[in-house]
Parts: C-alpha cells; sequence; structure tokens
C-alpha cells in the first residue's frame, strides 16, 4: 500500500464510524428524548395519550389521596390548569403538597397522567428548575422562591420509581 | 485571623503565580536558565501558599468558626468531625479551593520531580500550568471567596446538606478533581509542544506517566462516585446519565483515547499532532465539566446554588482556554513533523480504531449533554436520558469492545488480523459457549442481555489470552512460562487487568439491568418480604439519636430456605437544622450480588413504606474500574517509564566537567 492508500483507508474509516454515529444519533433523537410541559401547556396542545413526557408543576393543595397498597394520586397544577397524576410506589423523601414536582410518564385514555416516576428535590426551599422558568413564564413566580433558592445549599436529587418502571432506568 | 491569613495566602499564590505565567517563557525566549528555573521556585511556593490557604479553611471549619460565612452556611457544631474536615469541599467556594490546590500540586509536582526535563520545556509546562492557575486563583478571589467575614456572627451553623454527610464526600470529589485536574498537566505539556513547535517520542514518554496517573484517579472517582449514588440515594440506580455525570465521563473518555494514542507516539513516533489535539480537548472537557457543575446552567444533583456571575466568569475562562489552545493548534499543528508508516491493519491501526470509538463515543455523550441546553435557548424543554445513550452510546462501545482483545495482540506497523483471529478463537469460544448457558438457564429479560455477557466474557478471555500467548503457557514447560511471566513488561499485566476490568464491568451493568427485582411495599411488623429468593422479615420499628440527627431504624431479619443468613437494619434520619430527611439504604453483599432495604414513609397505622431490591452481580460494576485502575497503576510502575526517557539527559550532566 501506497502512504496515500494508507491514509485514505484511516479517513475512509474515520468517516464511516461518524457516519454510524450520526445515524445512531440521528435515530435515537426520533423516539428517546422526552419533552417538558406544564399542566397548560398539556391542555393547549393536546397532547396523545401514551406519549411520554414530563410533567412540572406544584402539587396542588389538598389534591394528595393515598390509596392501598402505595397507590398515590394528586393534582400538579401551575396556576393555569390542573392536571391529575397517578402513581404508584414511595414517593421522593421531600414530596409535599404545594411544592414543586417533576413526574414522567404518559397520558391514560381518560386524560389521567400515569407517572412511572416522580422526582423532587433534596431540599425544602428548591423548586425544579423547569418549573420555576414555566411558572415565571406564566406570571406565577413568587419572588421568595428565588430568594429562598439562592441560599447556597447544594440539593440532592431523589427519585421515586414506581412499580411500573421500565424505560426510565 | 486564620480567615484572613488564609485569603491572604491566596492573594500571594495569585501573585506566584502570574509571575509564574510570564517570567519563564522570557527565559525561554531568552535562553536564560536563571529566568527559566523561576518557574520552580514559583511553582513550590504556589503549592505552599494554596496549600496554607486550604488548611485555613479546614482549621476554620474544625473550630466551627461561625463568623466565616462559608462555616456558617455549611458546618454545624455538632456535626462529626470527619464532615467538619469534608465539609470544606461540599460546597462551591470549597471546592474551588480544593481544585486549585490539586493544580497547584501538580504543578508543584512537575518542579520537583521534572529534574530531567528539558529546562526550556518544564519551563514552559510551568507557565501554562500557572496561566490556568491565575484564571482560577482570580475566579475564586472575585467570585467564590471562601474566607468572607459575616459581620454578626451567629451562635450555630446551618449545617451541611443531609446527603453530603458521608464518607463518600471524603473520598469522591479530591479522587474526582484530581483525575480532572491532572489532564492539565497533558494539556500544559500539549501547549508547550506547540510553543516550542518541537515534539517528539520522548515528549509522549513524559506525557503518558501524567495523564495515567491523572486517569487512574479519575476512573476510581467515576466509580466511588456512582457506588456513593447507589448506597446514598435509597433507589439503587448507580447511574442516571446526569450531565454532570457525563461532565466526568467525557474527560474519561478522551483521557483513555489518550493514554492509547499516547502509546503509539511514544513506540512508533505516529498520531503526534492527533496526540496534541487529544491533550487539548481532554482538559476542555475537564473545564467544560467544572462550568457545568459550577454554573447552574443544568439542573442536576451536583448543582450548587446558581449565580450569575460565577458562570460568566467560567465561561469566560472556558473561552479563553478552549479557543486559544485550539487557535494556538490550528496555527502550529502543520509544523510538527509525522512520524513512523503504518499499514491500516496493525497496532497502531488497532489503537487508531480505540481513539475513533471512544473520541465518537465520547462526542455522543457531549451532544446528549449540551442538546437540551441548545433545545432550551430555542425554548423547548427536553430531556435526554438513558433510552437515547442506550440507542447510541450502548452500540458504539459494544463495537469497541469487541475490538478490545485484538489490539494488544497484532503486531506494531504491520499486523496479522487473521492468526490474531486464530489465536483468540479460543476466547471467541468461550464467549459464545457463556452466551449458549445464559440463553438456556435464564429466562426472561433482554434478549440481548447474553450477547452482552458473552462480549464481556469474550473481553476478559481475550485479555487473559493475550498473557496465556505472551508467557507461552500451555506451549512451554512451566520454568520458562515462570521466566517469561517475569520478564513481561508490567505495561503488558497492566493492559491485561484493564482490559479484562471493562469485560468485569460490562457483565456486572448488564445483569444489574436486566435481572433487578424489586419489591415495593407498605409493611407491618412481622410481614415478610419474599424477593428472589430471600425472605425478609420485619422485626420491629426503632428510633435512634445521632450527634446531629434523629433516625429510625427498622429492623430486617434475613433468611433463605428458612436459614438465617443476617440481620439488616436501613433507616430514615431527620436533620433537624434543615429541617430534612435521608434515607440510609442497607445493603447485604452475598457474593458479587447485593439486597438492598430502604424505607419510605411511615403511615397512619404504624406500617412503613418498603423498597427491597436484589441486584445480582451488581459489585462487578465497580469491581471493573478498581481492575481498570489496578491495571493503571501497574503499568505506571513500569520501569521503562521511570528510567527510559531521562537516561540522555542525566548522561549529559555528567559529562560535564566538575566545578
Amino acid at each position: 500500500m501506497t502512504r496515500k492508500q494508507r491514509r485514505m483507508t484511516i479517513i475512509g474509516g474515520s468517516l464511516a464510524v461518524l457516519a454510524l454515529a450520526a445515524a445512531l444519533v440521528l435515530n435515537a433523537l426520533r423516539d428517546s428524548i422526552v419533552f417538558f410541559s406544564t399542566p397548560t401547556m398539556v391542555a393547549e396542545k393536546h397532547v396523545a395519550p401514551g406519549k411520554r413526557f414530563r410533567l412540572g408543576g406544584l402539587v396542588q393543595p389538598g389534591s394528595l389521596q393515598r390509596g392501598d397498597n402505595l397507590a398515590v394520586t394528586f393534582e400538579v397544577a401551575d396556576g393555569g390548569a390542573k392536571l391529575p397524576v397517578a402513581f404508584k410506589g414511595i414517593l421522593p423523601d421531600l414530596f409535599r403538597e404545594g411544592q414543586g414536582v417533576v413526574a414522567e410518564g404518559a397520558l391514560d385514555a381518560n386524560g389521567v397522567f400515569k407517572a412511572d416516576t416522580v422526582l423532587a428535590k433534596h431540599d425544602e426551599t428548591y423548586m425544579p428548575k423547569d418549573v420555576a422558568d414555566a411558572l415565571k413564564k406564566q406570571g406565577h413566580w413568587k419572588d421568595d422562591y428565588g430568594a429562598k433558592a439562592s441560599d447556597g445549599v447544594k440539593p440532592a436529587a431523589t427519585t421515586a420509581q414506581g412499580n411500573s418502571q421500565g424505560a426510565v432506568r | 485571623m486564620i480567615a484572613e491569613a488564609g485569603h491572604y495566602a491566596l492573594v500571594l499564590a495569585l501573585a506566584l503565580a502570574l509571575i509564574q505565567s510570564i517570567v519563564p517563557l522570557i527565559g525561554a525566549r531568552l535562553h536564560d536558565a536563571a529566568l527559566m528555573n523561576v518557574a520552580r521556585s514559583t511553582a513550590l511556593a504556589q503549592l505552599l501558599f494554596v496549600g496554607a490557604s486550604f488548611i485555613a479553611l479546614v482549621t476554620l471549619h474544625v473550630n466551627s468558626d461561625f463568623s466565616v460565612a462559608n462555616v456558617y452556611e455549611n458546618s454545624h457544631s455538632m456535626k462529626p468531625l470527619i464532615y467538619k474536615i469534608t465539609g470544606v469541599w461540599g460546597n462551591h467556594e470549597g471546592s474551588m479551593l480544593l481544585w486549585v490546590s490539586i493544580l497547584a500540586l501538580f504543578g508543584g509536582l512537575v518542579a520537583a520531580f521534572g529534574n530531567n526535563l528539558p529546562l526550556s520545556l518544564r519551563a514552559h509546562v510551568l507557565a501554562v500550568q500557572a496561566w490556568i492557575a491565575s484564571a482560577f486563583y482570580l475566579f475564586i478571589l472575585m467570585t467564590s471567596n471562601p474566607f468572607l467575614r459575616i459581620v454578626n456572627p451567629p451562635i450555630e451553623g446551618r449545617d451541611l446538606n443531609p446527603v453530603l454527610q458521608d464518607i463518600g464526600l471524603a473520598v469522591h470529589p479530591p479522587m474526582l478533581y484530581l483525575g480532572y485536574v491532572g489532564f492539565s498537566i497533558s494539556f500544559s505539556f500539549a501547549i508547550a509542544a506547540l510553543l516550542e513547535g518541537r515534539i517528539d517520542a520522548a515528549w509522549a514518554r513524559w506525557v503518558r506517566p501524567w495523564t495515567l496517573v491523572a486517569w487512574i484517579f479519575l476512573t476510581l472517582g467515576i466509580a466511588m462516585g456512582s457506588y456513593w449514588a447507589y448506597y446514598e440515594l435509597g433507589w439503587g440506580g448507580w447511574w442516571f446519565w446526569d450531565p454532570v455525570e457525563n461532565a466526568s465521563l467525557m474527560p474519561w473518555l478522551a483521557g483513555t483515547a489518550l493514554l492509547h494514542s499516547a502509546l503509539v507516539m511514544e513506540k512508533r513516533n505516529a498520531l503526534k499532532v492527533w496526540t496534541i489535539l487529544l491533550s487539548i480537548l481532554t482538559f476542555s472537557l475537564s473545564l467544560l465539566g467544572t462550568f457545568l457543575v459550577r454554573s447552574g446552567v443544568i439542573t442536576s444533583v451536583h448543582a450548587f446554588a446558581t449565580d450569575p456571575t460565577r458562570g460568566v466568569f467560567i465561561l469566560l475562562i472556558l473561552c479563553l482556554f478552549i479557543g486559544g489552545s485550539l487557535s494556538l493548534f490550528a496555527g502550529r499543528a502543520t509544523s510538527l513533523k509525522q512520524g513512523g508508516l503504518f499499514a491500516p491493519i496493525s497496532r497502531e491501526g488497532a489503537l487508531v480504531l480505540n481513539n475513533l470509538l471512544l473520541s465518537v463515543a465520547c462526542a455522543v455523550v457531549l451532544f446528549g449533554t449540551l442538546y437540551p441546553l441548545a433545545m432550551e435557548a430555542l425554548d423547548l424543554k427536553i430531556s435526554v436520558g438513558a433510552p437515547f445513550y442506550n440507542l447510541t452510546f450502548a452500540p458504539l462501545f459494544a463495537i469497541l469492545l469487541l475490538a478490545v482483545p485484538f489490539g494488544p495482540m497484532m503486531a506494531w506497523k504491520r499486523g496479522d488480523l487473521l492468526g490474531v483471529t486464530q489465536r483468540l478463537l479460543a476466547a471467541g469460544v468461550t464467549g459464545l459457549v457463556a452466551v449458549a448457558i445464559v440463553w438456556g438457564w435464564v429466562s426472561g429479560g433482554s434478549t440481548l442481555a447474553p450477547l452482552a455477557i458473552g462480549l464481556g466474557i469474550f473481553v476478559i478471555a481475550g485479555a487473559i489470552t493475550d498473557i496465556v500467548e505472551r508467557t507461552g503457557l500451555v506451549r512451554l514447560p512451566f520454568a520458562t512460562v515462570l521466566h517469561r511471566a517475569r520478564g513481561l513488561p508490567r505495561s503488558a499485566w497492566g493492559t491485561a487487568f484493564a482490559h479484562a476490568g471493562l469485560g468485569v464491568a460490562l457483565i456486572g451493568i448488564v445483569c444489574e439491568t436486566t435481572w433487578n427485582s424489586e419489591y415495593i411495599a407498605t409493611m407491618k411488623q412481622n410481614d415478610v418480604a419474599h424477593v428472589a429468593g430471600y425472605d425478609l422479615k420485619l422485626d420491629g420499628l426503632f428510633s435512634r439519636q445521632g450527634p446531629n440527627f434523629r433516625e429510625m431504624i427498622a429492623e430486617f431479619n434475613v433468611s433463605r430456605d428458612g436459614e438465617a443468613i443476617s440481620v439488616m437494619t436501613p433507616s430514615k434520619r431527620s436533620f433537624t437544622t434543615r429541617g430534612s430527611s435521608t434515607t440510609e439504604a442497607a445493603l447485604l453483599t452475598r457474593g458479587a450480588s447485593q439486597l438492598y432495604v430502604s424505607l419510605g414513609d411511615t403511615t397512619a397505622e404504624g406500617s412503613i413504606a418498603v423498597r427491597i431490591y436484589h441486584k445480582p452481580l451488581v459489585l462487578m460494576i465497580w469491581w471493573g474500574p478498581v481492575l481498570m485502575a489496578f491495571g493503571g497503576m501497574l503499568s505506571l510502575s513500569d520501569r521503562r517509564l521511570r528510567v527510559g526517557a531521562p537516561k540522555p539527559a542525566r548522561a549529559k550532566q555528567r559529562l560535564q566537567p566538575a566545578e
């Protein structure tokens, strides 16, 4: 092989690997990306049942109901709209009514959000960034959230995984 | 007083770093040995002053001096001593101080042990180190001073985040930083080579041990962090593809590539330009990681409180160093002479493939980490998680692993793929047999799992085959084999261990994700849970007072087939100062598998929510990286790395007449 041929082989190989990676990424982007929505956005966009997304907002005070065998229902609100959420499993340590929450799952046929993951942060003053941004945009942002959140603490996430977990590992 | 002294020491360190940034370069330009040697003394003095500053902060934390804001915000007088010390880097300011301390440590090491380096190379390297150091000293002094006083000192501190009150904090961040910052040395060497316009095999021989040290610490740091998350967060996850984890994985991938390309450069004097580029990229990714963690642009488990000025400052540092070094590279790289030739099928070719796959995998992780940020600018919020990486990162790594056993068995310059394949036949067959056994033995789970396990076995068997081939085991008489094994370079053993570690980790990952069984329910006293053949009986709930928390402990009696095995005591701690609680999972190790119990909330009727997992072979996930690091250490102890390169320099010194 001449020097040129050798170089071409290596360049060709590199391009092949790059093309493979690009193909993999593009393929993965089609269906493994999860979008974030608030209840208002869900109401406006008419999200189809079964499509996975992340739902963020505040847990509506007074809406938390515990059923048998760790079944939980609560409502997530963002000031504009409310969405009922069903979850089965252990909620994170700092899941509380009136506080920010992010849940991942999909709507069922009745319009209930079936969550298989519920995320809260390990700090009572913490507000998930997605939720804070959404609330700010809709004008429901209270300044004291921001003041509390900049205290210099390190919030660590706790995640609750439901029994029916599968894709989210 | 201590706080002011610490602050002053840090300012002095900045001054020294500024001198170190400029004077040695002037010396190199003027060929003035005295000026170039300034680098050595300033680097050591800098280490002294940063060290003093760091010790000052530790002392403040240990003494619980709440007149210092950093101590007030992150400490508590009742906190155990070990957490008072580790709490120093459990916050933004302190962890940045640890970062620069480690940077100064590496600079000091080069200064102290770099006697065999050519004078001008050492001057350049230390000057570049000082540029980085100056930038970060300025960052700390201007935006995150840990020594700020509070006007009216409070009596009690606000305590450290409970999640961080764990032995993991003592080990994980320093290890990780030793890795991150360690790559600054190969970066400085690369920039020095570009500035000098000279690079040769000896350069690679000097760079490789430093890269290897950084890589070993990074490997252990990542593994340690993963294990910490696993037992501390309470739901048994060990890798989240969280942006901050990705931030540590990317330098690891690039650093692994760098280790391998430096090998080609050292042995064959080829791939020079690429090695330089990788050195730059690896440290750039470390800086990017620092930016992602410290700026708060990304919500993550690790995010400290956000402060826009800090983010902008680090972004500036990032742009300056990455942009500057890449422009320098673009300008100077072509002047470096191309080295040895090789055929595509050869050891060099295999290492190029390794580099290609590692850097592309790294690019995929980079894309997955930054894509959500880019989309956020377009006002679309998305999250890129495990499903994305399973479809992209996993296939690329599978190809890489398939190629791993072939690499070390290829000859330099021109390899014989067919011959290597024949010699790897036994390993391949072992892998296939493993696939068949797993397929037949286990039902359920992904169909890919047995294949992945077979791949892991193939990688391990391939590593063993390499050693068997080199020592002539089976073929030759035993005495000869022993003699050969002793004569084998340690780096060959290192390669085998590190590669086998990959296989071990893969098997652990596949088993844990595929055959993990879990049980989540509310349990009352004397209830029994059945998980993976184990019976866990809840004996009762107790509460106990700890130093700065109260905890509720559940006691489980674990038995299998009626035979008592052990008692597990998971607990839930509530910390009064912060009003928050943590879940302390209980782990029971059986071989490489673990039972994992963590607690949820109690209900009004006195029952408690319980999460029990059986995680088969989960420990192999961390044994793998430990093996890799061990392989790295073996390779580091190879005498060729220690005595090979310096010889000419020393010989020259001896020839000088004694005056």
